[in-house]
């Protein structure tokens, strides 16, 4: 076998050593009727060429050749070959968590700067690196809130990513935490602000909202932050699509941001690995889970950097810990400091003008047609939900035929929205693909409106 | 005197400081293709409460500076391809690059979780092979492959066992963990929910079984063990264990963070578990990456299937689907599907030796029993059962000059290896916790060992020099009370 570094010859010389007459003495310890007295039933063993082969071939079994307007928490960006160049070094992919800090240099620096952009991004004080993604992340800022403030509801806006909620609904399931839900405006797509005052009360640890929201719309962070911390709750803010930071105002205001950072650097890879981040105010910090990184000293004064406030974490405080969370992401977060590294500040502000003025084009083309426009008026990045004139899903079906991914139904998410889908276009999209979507849009609206003539009884047709 | 070293020589490392340190305005290192639709003000579009007109202090460089910021911070770390990595319990093999290609390949990394099911099935078939594999290797019936890492998979498989508690009528309040247990493991019970119990091992470093039979009371929801435990021994009363949980209405829960040495020679499934874990960053060979990503699929006996987490990958009409009307399930873990890229890696691993795996397994139970045979002599060896994938020594001998088992780690980087891990398991004290897997050769095998006795000679004549090593790094021990004591967690502007 090729990954085994030793001959026949080598083995038995080990054994001899060990003065064993075979390999099956080597699990003695194993009680007999325990052991598996066959081999295991398992495809393989396949040499590189067919391992190659076989992926190649599920991967034709997927949508390549479509264009797909998808986003919804997973986006498509461009990423530079550079920094996956750079990643597939040895030293960076097959080494472990930093803690023999001596050797582990370049993995802590990086991490290090991951934090700071992090914090620049965000407009708080500390970042950690990193949580599972961005869901996971939003429930662990949900669990530090409840930790923070002693009490234990949250309050959720109903424009929070659906799976994200999900998500929190099993985690505050274990704890006991009571969930309430904060409506979203019909007409601007926001949470409702005036809504979410009557729902606060002196229980309530924390109030949960996206920007932008899942519906695509930005949140008024800065006033939801005064309202909820009016009832001594904390603000949670997830960000999804934290590329719109480049664009958008960070949400400072908020006392813990939890952030998705596929958008910054990592494939969508069929929904991972991604890398959550959770980013605060100092003054939070011992209450924050996750790894973190810091500055300090050898004995000769040279600049090094360690892994620290260990005693948050599961290893050194068991039961106690802040989180039972031990490997993250730490190649993914590497990935976006790579990326954002690549990007820097100019790159960063024109991909997401670029964001900005590509979402714009495509909704002011689809707007002219007939019964089609934006389901909301708050402003929005690069994603927006839009209302057609049949239902999304039927729609989909034609534009697939045209090779196309048209927008995620909103319909299984929000039930009332069944002619609503959200539409994610970014900079990755050229004009061409997007007056393809929108004319085979066109197509599809003209079949289904033929469709439905013929569908009609005849004395209605007249 | 310092001892010949065969294995490393020093060489010239290069300065690098922060990227925000060499950024000079106007310097980019990525370029888009122009504009092909009207500009867009972001002044205007947004309104001014949300529009940013940039991120103060963020960095500017060019790409050739990036190339050479992370390749120089690379060279800063040690890594599996470097040399072997023998941290116990963590099992850094070799992460085959073919693994990295494929779950690069366009089809799969530029797939989304949300595109239409019939043009997902290549990415489901690919999850519903691992599944397969994954229950054979185990002998379980069900498998999840949802979680992120092996302690989301521990929270998985203790939420499952509460759903199947408290569906049978009470959830129970206790979870026994044994004194040898990872960290996770406790802190996941608290997290789910559980009061935790600290169960004692025996005086073979194995779970004590009349220990286990007096606190296994009414109240118990479950046990967790590691198995090989953490002291790299077999825990023979497995099956015993699991009768007497099982006789009060509790459950066995094994932490398979040690599967690597299991594969292909016996099978939770066959020895009483109920719920499982597996850490494929382990034993399926997918990159630590520096602490992570991971993947913590957990496998179940039949009658926990109703409450694993949804979306669950079901066969509908000859294809795969996700199904999420799981009224029973504890619910979603993460967003999406799993770590996919990941899972893909473990499925390339696991085709790569089909039911050779159980070489791999032996090879790994050879070295670590070859270790523990070249160092027995010169180190303390507090528990004698026999190895399994790994080997605990204790700094007992060491001790005596003043030399504790982190100074022996580090002095062990100065002869080019990485450390073993350090002070675990708690049941041991000044643990030194080696776990050699099975991806070195015989040379290096005897070059560890000839740098571990050599240690052993400076302990006992020269223990400052053991003492305040490393020596041959960038940088010393480093301050980590004082990084503590005033936490500097960002780069900020000098003043």
């Amino acid at each position: 076998m090729r990954y085994l570094p030793k001959s026949d010859a080598e083995r038995e010389a080990l054994l001899a050593e060990l003065g064993l007459a075979s390999m099956d003495e080597l699990f003695a310890s194993i009680p007999e009727p325990f052991r598996l007295k066959r081999p295991l039933h398992v495809p393989g063993p396949l040499s590189e060429k067919e391992i190659i082969d076989y992926f190649r071939a599920r991967a034709a079994e997927n949508a390549a050749g479509y264009t797909s307007f998808l986003g919804a928490g997973v986006y498509n960006h461009l990423r530079s070959v550079a920094a996956d160049a750079l990643l597939q070094r040895g030293e960076f992919l097959t080494s472990y968590t930093p803690y023999q800090a001596e050797i582990s240099q370049g993995t802590l620096q990086a991490i290090f700067e991951f934090q700071t952009l992090m914090c620049q991004l965000t407009g708080q004080e500390v970042a950690n690196a990193s949580m599972y993604d961005g869901s996971t992340a939003t429930a662990e800022a949900a669990l530090m809130a409840v930790r923070i403030s002693g009490r234990k509801r949250l309050v959720v806006s109903r424009a929070l990513h659906p799976e994200y909620r999900q998500v929190l609904t099993t985690y505050a399931a274990h704890m006991d935490l009571p969930i309430a839900e904060a409506p979203f405006d019909a007409r601007s797509g926001q949470t409702d602000l005036d809504a979410l005052r009557g729902t606060l009360d002196q229980a309530t640890a924390a109030v949960i909202l996206q920007s932008p929201n899942f519906l695509g719309v930005l949140e008024a962070v800065p006033r939801a932050g005064e309202i909820t911390r009016g009832s001594g709750a904390l603000l949670v803010t997830a960000v999804a699509e934290a590329l719109s930071l480049g664009a958008v105002r960070a949400p400072a205001e908020a006392d813990i941001v939890a952030m998705e950072t596929q958008s910054l650097g990592l494939p969508p890879s069929f929904g991972g690995p991604f890398a959550g981040v959770i980013a605060t105010r100092e003054k939070y910090v011992r209450n924050m889970p996750g790894r973190l990184a810091g500055q300090t000293t050898d004995a000769q004064g040279r600049r090094g950097f360690v892994l620290t406030l260990a005693t948050r974490e599961q290893h050194i405080r068991r039961e106690k810990a802040t989180s039972n969370i031990c490997t993250n992401e730490a190649l993914c977060a590497l990935a976006v400091t790579m990326h954002l590294a690549l990007l820097g500040k100019e790159g960063l502000r024109e991909m997401a003008a670029q964001n900005l003025a590509k979402a714009r084009y495509a909704l002011g083309e689809l707007e002219k047609l007939s019964g089609v426009r934006r389901a909301f008026s708050g402003p929005f990045f690069n994603e927006m939900a839009v209302e057609f004139p049949v239902s999304v899903r039927m729609i989909n079906q034609h534009l697939l035929r045209e090779k196309i991914i048209g927008p995620l139904p909103l319909g299984p998410y929000y039930p009332e929205q069944t002619k609503r889908g959200l539409l994610c276009v970014t900079e990755t999209h050229s004009r061409g693909e997007i007056d393809r979507l929108v004319a085979a849009t066109a197509r599809a609206l003209a079949a289904l409106g033929r469709e439905s003539r013929e569908a009609m009884p005849a004395e209605a047709k007249r | 005197m310092a001892q010949p070293m065969s294995k490393a020589t020093r060489h010239v490392s290069i300065n690098e400081g922060l990227l925000f340190e060499q950024s000079a305005p106007g310097k980019r290192g990525m370029e888009l293709p122009p504009l092909d639709v009207p500009p867009v003000d972001a002044g205007a579009a947004l309104g001014p409460e949300f529009a940013r007109r940039a991120v103060e202090h963020f960095p500017e460089v060019s790409e050739i500076e990036v190339i050479r910021h992370f390749t120089r911070l690379s060279t800063w770390n040690y890594a599996i391809d470097l040399g072997m990595y023998p941290l116990g319990s963590c099992t850094m093999k070799y992460n085959p690059r073919v693994n990295e290609f494929v779950a690069r390949l366009e089809g799969l990394a530029t797939e989304h979780p949300l595109q239409p099911i019939e043009l997902s099935q290549g990415c489901l078939r690919i999850l519903r092979a691992l599944e397969g594999v994954l229950e054979e290797v185990t002998g379980m019936d069900a498998v999840t492959l949802q979680p992120c890492a092996g302690a989301q998979g521990e929270y998985a498989g203790i939420a499952i066992i509460r759903a199947y508690l408290a569906d049978r009528g009470n959830p129970r309040k206790k979870v026994l963990v044994p004194d040898s247990a990872h960290g996770t493991n406790p802190a996941t019970a608290a997290t789910a929910g559980y009061e935790v119990v600290n169960i004692r091992s025996d005086a073979n470093g194995r779970i004590d079984l009349a220990h286990l039979a007096e606190y296994a009371t009414e109240d118990v929801a479950a046990l967790m063990v590691t198995n090989p435990n953490t002291v790299g021994i077999f825990e023979q009363d497995i099956a015993r264990a699991a009768e007497i949980l099982h006789g009060r209405g509790a459950l066995l829960y094994m932490d398979g963070a040690n599967m690597n040495a299991l594969a292909g020679i016996t099978r939770p499934g066959d020895f009483g578990v109920d719920v499982m874990h597996m850490n494929l960053h382990k034993t399926f060979s997918t990159p630590h990456g520096g602490g992570g990503p991971g993947a913590g699929p957990v496998a179940v006996k039949k009658h926990f299937e109703p409450f694993l987490p949804f979306p669950v990958l079901v066969e509908k009409d000859g294809a795969l689907a996700w199904d999420s009307h799981r009224p029973k399930s504890i619910g979603r873990l993460r967003a999406f599907c799993g770590n996919f890229g990941v899972l893909v890696r473990a499925l390339a691993y696991a085709l790569a030796y089909g039911p050779g795996m159980v070489e791999a397994t032996r090879d790994a139970v050879l070295n670590a029993n070859y270790i523990r045979k070249k160092l027995e002599d010169v180190y303390d060896l507090p528990y004698r059962q026999p190895s399994m994938h790994e080997v605990v020594f204790s700094d007992a001998r060491q001790k005596k000059n003043g030399v504790n088992t982190v100074d022996i780690a580090k002095r062990l980087i100065d002869y080019g290896f990485h450390p073993y891990t350090t002070a675990f398991p708690l049941i041991v004290p000044g643990a030194l916790m080696i776990e050699p897997t099975e991806s070195e050769s015989r040379r290096e095998l005897d070059l560890f060992v000839e740098a571990m006795r050599s240690i052993a000679v400076e302990a006992a004549e020269t223990p400052e020099l053991v003492k305040t090593a490393p020596h041959s790094t960038r940088v010393g021990r480093l301050d980590e009370v004082g990084a503590a004591r005033k936490p500097v967690l960002r780069w900020t502007p000098p003043q």
